[in-house]
């Protein structure tokens, strides 16, 4: 049996003021969140933090000793990147724990300007293999990388075996069947990319069409699904419509499930992951306080007993209401390994 | 200023040894500055192994292309890393890197490179950082727009960087990648006993919407977009910014005469006669070129597709 490891930390999302302060309350050991603006990757109208809240934000988490990560994880455009680094300079003196990057030409301006301030690198990095991973910890002392929810847990493994930087995982929340960092999907529907303006398959370019026997999903005019009376429907994000493929119409790209490692949680232990993360900075503060409260029981009862850890009945049924489509998966974690 | 040069990409659909070779050799008299080769999209694809790919390579080479090996653009296992090393090693024959761990192997080797467009530099301080880590050649992101580009490169000029620019100026759109294989879903097979059956859609599978709107393209692990991105009509523009090249993605049919349009378009730049290109013939699906225009990347040539903003 290996040595115990210490377990994950627990980094939960905060798009508010109330969902930081519900995660905090409810076991998260860190909270992460953004600024009011196209720097980062939630830039949802009425989500995130101005420098009021965020100084609120970071004294309540700072005094029940917690920590507080800012996404600046959008990739800086063109000429004018003033924007990026001001978030960057906004983040050091603010007093965050980590700002979290994904454009490498960012991670140069901040460790050249703030030598002892603490960078990980992204999900939107695309950093899928330890070389990527270990570039940036050379070239700017990156202290963790959070990866992209393409992976098996094999592959997790050998990540964390050959390299000296500290990995981040998924948990919960809405699943990304694209590599993080490499999709343009949304830009090719609407002009706007998680990449370029923070965004996927943003509200502004969504109407609902109500027919007399279907309800149309549209983004910016394209027909990304269709619902029959009494179907449930759901967000259009474009990846997770149903599309038609030699005369099949289906979910042709992807479900509308959510990712939850829960039952994997001793296996998250065993091989070294440093921190858990969940997804959902666009959600309520109700919704936050939800799964910190039922994965921080989790964490603690696979770290308490490995060996006799199982899923509770409870907490599958308090995460399953709040999951995407009502499905919930392991992801790409469980593929099995070849 | 340079004359603009004609580049062609790696094949990104899945076509048999045979078909390969035979593209490749008539691709040798085509009028092209350089060669892009190489699996470049799915790690199960090996028709042609990684040996093949360098032998191959070295031959076109020695028929007097300049010929680059590009790099699977997702690396996820340690046999990808293994094949990685084994492409950066091969001596002789440059690399485009499309992930940072490529550039790092390259850059360790103290090898110059070509920062392919999935490396995702927007803006030129990204841009020289990878020129210092040995890019000599970078490729935009394919979102990037015009004004947004000419940014960039203005930067490029002040900060005297000596790297060249080459657009993906014609093609399918390479827009994601997925751990998934679309492909295989689509015939309900797992991905790792997905039977290949890439190969019986040599320019992909199209994905329409639930009213009949050709809009995606599924290829294996990658999604691209169902239009046919062409810069045919900004070639001007392009080369008046100071682009070095750009590159043709090869397709299953036609793509000789693809090149040669572009060709005959780009040595009408420097004439003054009028000249009227159309190679909307050549492609299978609608001609796109919204991403150059800051609209979305969907909208045809002369289109507005803006719902909103």
């Amino acid at each position: 049996m290996p040595a115990t490891r210490p377990l994950p930390e627990l980094v939960c999302p905060a798009g508010s003021l109330p969902a930081l302060k519900a995660a905090v309350d409810n076991g998260a050991d860190t909270v992460y969140l953004g600024l009011k603006n196209d720097t980062n990757a939630r830039n949802f109208a009425g989500l995130n933090f101005d420098d009021r809240t965020a100084r609120e934000g970071i004294r309540y988490a700072h005094q029940h000793e917690r920590k507080v990560l800012l996404a600046i994880n959008t990739y800086a455009q063109g000429g004018d990147i003033s924007r990026w680094h001001r978030a960057i300079d906004e983040g050091a003196d603010l007093g965050v724990d980590a700002i979290i990057l994904a454009d490498i030409g960012l991670m140069e301006y901040a460790r050249r300007r703030y030598p002892e301030l603490r960078l990980h690198m992204s999900v939107q990095s695309s950093a899928t293999n330890y070389e990527a991973i270990n570039l940036a910890q050379e070239l700017f002392d990156i202290r963790r990388a959070v990866l992209p929810r393409v992976l098996t847990l094999d592959q997790v493994k050998q990540v964390i075996d050959h390299t000296r930087v500290e990995i981040e995982v998924f948990g919960f929340g809405s699943l990304c069947v694209m590599v993080e960092g490499r999709c343009l999907l949304s830009s090719y529907a609407t002009g706007e990319s998680p990449n370029s303006h923070g965004v996927c398959s943003p509200a502004k370019f969504v109407r609902w069409e109500h027919g007399s026997q279907a309800l149309g999903a549209r983004l910016n005019g394209i027909l990304i699904d269709e619902y029959q009376q009494g179907e449930p429907a759901g967000y259009p994000t474009l990846c997770k419509g149903r599309f038609e493929v030699e005369g099949d119409t289906y979910y042709a790209l992807e479900e509308p499930t959510s990712l939850n490692v829960m039952a994997m949680l001793p296996q998250i232990i065993d091989i070294g992951v440093a921190a858990i993360k969940v997804e959902g900075r666009q959600r309520s503060p109700a919704y936050v306080a939800q799964v910190t409260r039922t994965l921080r029981e989790a964490l603690d009862a696979a770290g308490r007993e490995p060996q006799r850890f199982s899923v509770k009945p409870g907490w599958t049924q308090a995460l399953s209401k709040l999951a995407e489509g009502q499905q919930q998966t392991l992801g790409a974690y469980n593929r099995p390994w070849k | 200023m340079n004359t603009l040069q004609l580049t062609l990409g790696p094949v990104l659909f899945y076509w048999s040894r045979d078909d390969i070779l035979r593209f490749y050799s008539e691709a040798a008299d085509w009028p092209l500055e350089t060669i892009y080769l190489g699996e470049a999209v799915c790690s199960r694809r090996q028709q042609l192994r990684g040996q093949d790919w360098i032998a191959l390579g070295k031959e076109l080479a020695e028929s007097g292309r300049h010929v680059v090996l590009s790099s699977l653009a997702l690396i996820e296992s340690e046999s990808d890393l293994r094949r990685l090393r084994k492409l950066v090693e091969n001596g002789e024959l440059q690399l485009e890197a499309n992930d940072l761990g490529a550039a790092r192997l390259a850059q360790q080797q103290g090898r110059p490179f070509v920062a392919g467009h999935h490396l995702n530099i927007y803006n030129a301080d990204t841009l020289a950082l990878l020129q210092s880590l040995g890019a000599r050649r970078w490729i935009p992101p394919v979102e990037m727009d015009r004004d947004t580009l000419a940014a960039v490169l203005q930067q490029v000029s002040d900060k005297g960087l000596n790297i060249e620019t080459e657009l993906f100026a014609w093609g399918r759109l390479p827009l994601a990648l997925s751990a998934r294989c679309f492909t295989a879903r689509h015939y309900n097979l797992s991905k790792d006993d997905c039977q290949f059956r890439c190969l019986e859609h040599p320019d992909g599978l199209r994905l329409n919407t639930r009213e009949q709107q050709a809009f995606l393209t599924i290829n294996g692990i990658q999604t691209m977009s169902d239009g046919c991105h062409s810069l045919l009509p900004h070639l001007a523009d392009i080369a008046a910014m100071g682009v070095r090249a750009v590159r043709i993605s090869p397709q299953w049919q036609h793509t000789e005469r693809v090149v040669a349009g572009y060709q005959q378009a780009i040595q009408a730049l420097n004439s003054p006669l009028h000249t009227d290109i159309d190679l909307a013939p050549y492609a299978d699906s609608r001609l796109v070129d919204g991403y150059w225009r800051g609209e979305a990347g969907i909208a045809a040539i002369g289109e507005a597709h803006h719902a909103h903003s």
